[in-house]
């Protein structure tokens, strides 16, 4: 189990929004950018690691009931989907690295693959 | 239980909006106590058939009905129809735009994912007019 705010600290990230939720834990991890992919998923609560960073990764997590995004290579996300995030109470993560790199550290340091 | 009845509009090419029949059914559903596998296999579904009316089509219309046990969705569109239904329910067989793909659909899965969530799908299609799709989901 990872605390999220570990997650920031270790992907030298920061929280765009669901500051309140740092201190949840989570467990497992799944990293795409395809959408179609994620929503094949039978697992919920995991932590998404993408490089996408349009409204359909929101929409897409709220349909799979995710919780928690990583949004790597520093891809800047709109105002309109922090807003939308917000209130469904996500936590959206942003980080400098790329999801190779991202995926790598949160593998080494225990958290689990979906696959 | 009393019948509920949701109705939503897409519009061809609407990608900032898109979801939000999915998103608006989950709320409903979670009110109404469903069980949450019902309703994440329901807006799983909902949304893969939602991204296809905006990918595809000019226009559609998403109707759904909550009764005792059963969730039933229809969405109707106006569009290019489907050529040919049977190859495009394999997985992989896909017409999406390149933008399409890149807002991380349009790989061939949609048709699959809707089949294994729902446990009806009918797709209905004239080529020139448009695409019925009805998925009914038990509970």
């Amino acid at each position: 189990m990872m605390k999220i705010e570990k997650i920031v600290q270790l992907l030298d990230a920061h929280i765009l929004c669901g500051h309140h939720r740092a201190s949840d834990t989570i467990s497992h991890a799944f990293s795409s950018d395809l959408m179609s992919d994620v929503l094949t998923l039978d697992a919920e609560n995991i932590l998404l690691i993408t490089g996408l960073a349009n409204v359909q990764i929101i929409r897409t997590a709220e349909v799979a009931d995710i919780h928690y995004l990583v949004i790597v290579r520093n891809k800047k996300v709109s105002e309109d989907i922090i807003a939308i995030a917000t209130e469904l109470n996500m936590v959206l993560i942003e980080s400098p690295y790329s999801m190779f790199k991202a995926s790598g550290i949160l593998y080494t340091h225990g958290l689990i693959p979906l696959y | 239980m009393k019948m509920i009845d949701l109705k939503f509009l897409i519009k061809g090419g609407d990608f900032d909006k898109v979801g939000t029949a999915s998103s608006e059914t989950k709320k409903v559903l979670k009110q109404l106590n469903i069980d949450p596998k019902v309703v994440k296999r329901t807006v799983v579904a909902l949304y893969e058939a939602e991204v296809n009316i905006a990918a595809h089509a000019y226009g559609g219309e998403v109707r759904v009905t909550v009764s005792d046990h059963q969730i039933v969705a229809l969405l109707k569109d106006e569009g290019p129809g489907i050529a040919d239904i049977d190859r495009a329910m394999l997985e992989g067989f896909s017409t999406a735009s390149p933008k399409v793909r890149e807002m991380g659909f349009g790989a061939g899965m949609g048709l699959t994912n809707m089949k294994k969530n729902a446990d009806e799908l009918q797709v209905e299609s004239t080529p020139g007019a448009g695409t019925t799709v009805k998925m009914i989901f038990d509970f």
